[in-house]
């Protein structure tokens, strides 16, 4: 089974990547772009019933840093 | 320095992409005579009965997924944590503190830059803290001139927490001039037992007497002299 982890920063933490993408999007004449953050798609190609619960770990011990990411856990055909 | 007739035992921690590990050695070989123990990231154990325990800078693993967090999960981090946790004291610079703060070591995550450039130049560092084994030696509010090398310095974490850090004097250095975002200008941080720093600046980067201050100064000797003098005397 397939299983997309997305990765984000907090609301809250400064992205400096996201604010310097950005200013390129406005050099490029893109006007209307109130803001950008950058993240992370992790894709897994996992054992069918593989439970959320060990999503979650593998998310909390090494995907995402929980001090400055959140992360959400999308599974083939729903959540 | 003279210390006790075991002799002072640190270990220096190699992963992939360690860039400094042979530096950090050097730098331990001066201040205490005695040859640092190289180990590799993939050991399970450290050699027994060590008085130190140093994670140097570079790029472990290419720095991939977060800087220090593949490091962070190697073999050999597991007996570092056993390690720190019986009070074994550890110090982390620039990819050694990221690895500390991805194993939970130390609190709060380094950052990509603010300024989103790699820094690479000697800045001033105002010492904070002159309790810990590691500052005992210095002068609280003195200048120390030690170089960074890094893209992802920006320490964070969230307020509660560096009210904490400050609140318990577990800020060690901060930058005179910040130069990376840090928030509260945070350079280095401690455990809250003191026995486990991680830093952004590299002290094993200035290590030479001032006659060769362009090689980086001294000031980071003072930090390895400083854990010697207090292994000596505890």
């Amino acid at each position: 089974m397939k299983v997309r982890v997305l990765i984000r920063l907090k609301p809250g933490v400064l992205d400096p990547q996201g604010r310097a993408v950005h200013h390129a999007l406005e050099g490029l004449g893109f006007a209307g772009v109130a803001d950008v953050r950058v993240g992370r798609l992790i894709e897994l190609e996992v054992a069918d019933g593989t439970d959320h619960a060990a999503l979650t770990e593998m998310c909390e011990k090494l995907l995402a840093n929980t001090v400055i990411e959140n992360f959400t856990i999308e599974t083939e055909g729903g959540k | 320095m003279a210390f006790p007739a075991n002799g002072f035992r640190a270990a220096v921690i190699t992963f992939p992409g360690s860039n400094c590990d042979r530096d950090m050695a050097v730098a331990l070989e001066a201040a205490s005579g005695q040859s640092a123990i190289r180990v590799w990231h993939g050991d399970a154990d450290l050699p027994e009965r060590l008085d130190l325990v140093a994670l140097p800078g570079g790029f472990s693993y290419g720095d991939y997924l977060r800087s220090g967090a593949m490091a962070a999960m190697s073999p050999i981090m597991r007996a570092v944590v056993a390690a720190a946790e019986r009070g074994v004291p550890v110090l982390g610079v620039c990819n050694g503190f990221q690895v500390l703060t991805e194993a939970r070591l130390l609190p709060g995550a380094l950052m990509r830059n603010a300024g989103q450039r790699f820094i690479c130049r000697t800045v001033p560092l105002t010492v904070e803290n002159t309790d810990s084994l590691f500052t005992r030696g210095f002068a609280r509010g003195e200048t120390l001139r030690i170089p960074v090398a890094h893209h992802d310095g920006n320490y964070y974490a969230d307020a509660d927490t560096l009210d904490r850090l400050e609140g318990e004097g577990r800020v060690a250095f901060r930058y005179a001039e910040n130069c990376n975002g840090s928030a509260r200008d945070i350079a280095g941080v401690l455990s809250a037992n003191g026995r486990v720093l991680g830093m952004m600046p590299h002290p094993e980067r200035a290590i030479e007497p001032a006659a060769v201050a362009s090689l980086g100064g001294a000031d980071g000797r003072r930090l390895f002299e400083n854990i010697l003098s207090a292994l000596a005397s505890a």
